[in-house]
């Protein structure tokens, strides 16, 4: 059993929450995540460990809420328990070298992805830029943390906060401005695909990390399978970050979208419960 | 209840008696156990049949050596507390094993009463002993004195779970380290409801952690823990984490929404429990015409498991005859009394896709049978111009697993063969002093008994390696 003992709101659908995994805390490294399974019946959802204490030994989950099992896990109250959590899982972050310029991109719960990312190259004395978006102010969260690893430039689709634009319009800038060495996208798959476009002329490597569909992240299950030049590589134990350049984002855009009517169903129901037991 | 043995003329002339199971089309549509087990008269009649060899063959077929004529001798003397502790002395898991191993190449095989008609239901008594066993006696493990000494187990399967049992009743402080959330492995996540119930694996897991086994689930060796950890922390480690790697077909398509590996497709099913969806919050998709290709045990827990989710049709695609399937006679024939549908000598070429990349259908080749290949089983090789396309919703490939190499990749210096199993010595022991290996991580994917031979194997080596 793992006890929350924190729970915030970050954004209009993006929750933070820290939970006690004093062994999880102690080994992770950036770009690794954990399996969560909230009780019994739920299911298993891979999330990345955002930020970890190993001396006090929590973890930090940022969760978009977006399904009934994820609405179910940010429903959770400090003091409350998820059954089990397993990991850590996947390959570390391939960190630049000392002394490089790395990007860091994270749009929407991807800056929580990010930030471990950004986190690992500041404390290897990598030059880190940090670009994250939203649509709009409420949207965009960990600005404060971020800034903690270097510059960090906010993109606002309306421009009520930060630059107005999205975060490849800002990237775009920096790999003009020359310099960069390696950039670091995550968000969703249209985002990561559009910055592999961006960067690829540039010839700046590009990591993004991928969250496909998984069960138990151990290489077990195949289900996570991603196309990566011509080869498939299971997410949970060749990844989760691959070369962006090289990945099918058709693929596994398609792949996600694999249980969209009984995820549809189940939330209905849940939202149907919830409000019965209004 | 005592009972006077009949004379062994007598006893020949007693016919094998008939598992009573759920009624085909019934069974078909749900998950509940398949054999209902045999009652107690019919057991005992079943018993009698067992001719008590002076020199029983039956036992050179089994992996785990169980004393057969002793075990049926009670059942026959009406003992069967008598019969479970026999049992319980050679084999940690007889309800598991009396249902999912393959009697009729091992033990019923060698049956002298097979010679002129049919063997004697081992298999059948095995799981009655174990049943009454467990719904009749209330026995704890008995344990030698604590040793001082401790032991780490990696994986809760066949063979990590005889282990922890052999070596926690010699007395070592024994912890079992699970990736998953429950116990069990290919006994929760693959083998499915309907024919080894989870009833039977959690009573198994509860007995060991009575005994003072201490199960740590959610923890994965390689990742959560890496084993030069628990070296330090224990005096000795077994590594029976099996091959839990899926081998896909490697044919254009494979990526399309669709496609489950048989490993995918029954751990959402068993372990997440998929077909209550969503009562639980697994989905899994259901399909109305299902290929399954392969033709093991696992492609029949798969084919039947998709017939159960609701498919009107559910198809075995297998490149050899009938014949030369791997799986067990008995799940054939359920298989078949389920209705489903046999496509043999057919060998997967492709995948195809509909417009939205769902599986649409799996194009297939006919094959015929050239000569024996290494394994002696006649080579299939393709009919020229024989292709076709099977129409399909959901492909479940069931082709079997290689070795995980999530903890072997953790360790450089233990010893693989280029299978990336790991490699041990006659006792059991890798090329690292004190950790030692077995079940499928050894062996490549096989059965759930050879891995609880290696258990018990591993057990008995653990416990000289410490005595020394």
């Amino acid at each position: 059993m793992f006890k929350v003992i924190a729970n915030t709101q970050l954004s209009p659908n993006v929750w933070r929450l820290d939970v006690m995994a004093p062994r999880i805390a102690q080994v992770r490294r950036a770009g690794q995540f954990v399996i969560v399974c909230r009780d019994e019946n739920s299911e298993r959802i891979p999330l990345t460990v955002a930020d970890a204490s190993p001396t006090e030994g929590w973890i930090t989950l940022v969760i978009q809420a977006i399904g009934k099992s994820t609405r179910q896990l940010v429903e959770l109250k400090p003091g409350e328990f998820i059954r089990d959590i397993s990991g850590p899982l996947g390959r570390p972050t391939e960190l630049a070298e000392a002394g490089a310029k790395a990007v860091c991109v994270g749009g929407g719960v991807g800056t929580g992805v990010v930030h471990p990312i950004a986190q690992a190259l500041h404390a290897k004395g990598v030059n880190v830029v940090s670009v994250i978006g939203g649509r709009s102010k409420p949207w965009v969260f960990f600005e404060a943390e971020l800034k903690r690893y270097g510059q960090v430039v906010v993109c606002t689709d309306d421009g009520s906060y930060g630059r107005k634009g999205f975060v490849t319009d800002a990237v775009k800038e920096q790999l003009e401005a020359g310099g960069v060495n390696v950039v670091y996208a995550v968000g969703p798959v249209p985002m990561m695909r559009a910055m592999a476009n961006l960067t690829k002329p540039y010839g700046v490597h590009t990591v993004v990390s991928l969250n496909p569909i998984m069960v138990d992240g151990t290489g077990m299950c195949g289900g996570c399978r991603v196309t990566v030049g011509d080869q498939v590589k299971f997410a949970c134990v060749d990844g989760p970050e691959f070369d962006g350049h090289q990945v099918d984002f058709d693929n596994l855009w398609d792949r996600l979208g694999m249980y969209k009517p009984e995820e549809k169903n189940a939330l209905e129901l849940f939202q149907h419960k919830c409000q019965c037991n209004q | 209840m005592s009972i006077t043995k009949p004379a062994v003329k007598d006893r020949m002339a007693i016919e094998r008696c008939v598992m009573v199971e759920q009624d085909p089309l019934e069974r078909a549509k749900n998950f509940n156990e398949v054999n209902k087990g045999l009652a107690l008269e019919t057991a005992l009649r079943e018993s009698q049949r067992c001719l008590e060899c002076k020199k029983p063959s039956c036992m050179e077929g089994c992996p785990v050596s169980v004393n057969i004529p002793r075990f049926i001798g009670h059942v026959m003397e009406g003992d069967f507390a008598a019969a479970a502790e026999s049992l319980a002395l050679d084999n940690a898991l007889p309800a598991v094993t009396g249902r999912v191993c393959p009697q009729e190449t091992q033990c019923e095989c060698h049956c002298i009463r097979g010679k002129k008609g049919k063997p004697v239901a081992i298999g059948y008594l095995e799981r009655f002993v174990a049943d009454w066993s467990r719904e009749n006696l209330k026995k704890d493990m008995e344990k030698a004195p604590a040793t001082g000494k401790s032991v780490a187990v990696v994986g809760a399967g066949p063979a990590g779970l005889t282990a922890a049992g052999e070596l926690a009743r010699k007395g070592y402080d024994v912890t079992v380290f699970e990736a998953l959330q429950k116990a069990g492995g290919v006994l929760v996540y693959g083998i499915p409801e309907f024919r080894l119930p989870k009833k039977i694996v959690q009573a198994e897991v509860d007995r060991l952690t009575r005994a003072g086994v201490k199960i740590e689930t959610d923890s994965i060796v390689g990742r959560t823990w890496t084993l030069d950890e628990l070296r330090q922390k224990f005096n000795a480690v077994f590594i029976s984490n099996g091959a839990g790697l899926p081998v896909f077909m490697n044919v254009p398509g494979e990526s399309l929404k669709g496609v489950y590996s048989a490993n995918e497709y029954l751990t959402r099913v068993n372990l997440m429990g998929a077909y209550k969806f969503p009562e639980c919050d697994t989905p899994i998709i259901k399909g109305k015409r299902v290929c399954v290709v392969g033709g093991g045990n696992v492609a029949m827990d798969a084919v039947r498991t998709a017939k159960r989710l609701g498919a009107e049709e559910a198809i075995i695609i297998y490149r050899r005859g009938k014949a030369e399937m791997p799986a067990r006679v008995e799940e054939v024939h359920h298989a078949e009394a389920e209705g489903i549908r046999f496509e043999m000598l057919t060998a997967p070429l492709e995948v195809v896709g509909d417009e939205n990349n769902w599986v649409r259908g799996l194009k297939c080749q006919k094959m015929e049978l050239g000569e024996p290949d290494a394994s002696g089983r006649r080579r299939p090789v393709p009919v020229a111009g024989s292709e076709y396309v099977i129409d399909c919703d959901v492909i479940v490939v069931a082709i079997g697993t290689r070795a995980n190499p999530l903890l072997t990749a953790t360790c450089p210096e233990m010893k693989l063969n280029p299978k990336g199993n790991i490699i041990v010595d006659e006792n059991g022991m890798t090329s690292i002093p004190g950790v030692f290996a077995g079940g499928d991580i050894v062996r490549g994917a096989a059965t759930v008994i050879l891995a609880m031979g290696d258990g018990k194997r591993a057990a008995t080596a653990i416990d000289n390696y410490l005595k020394k």
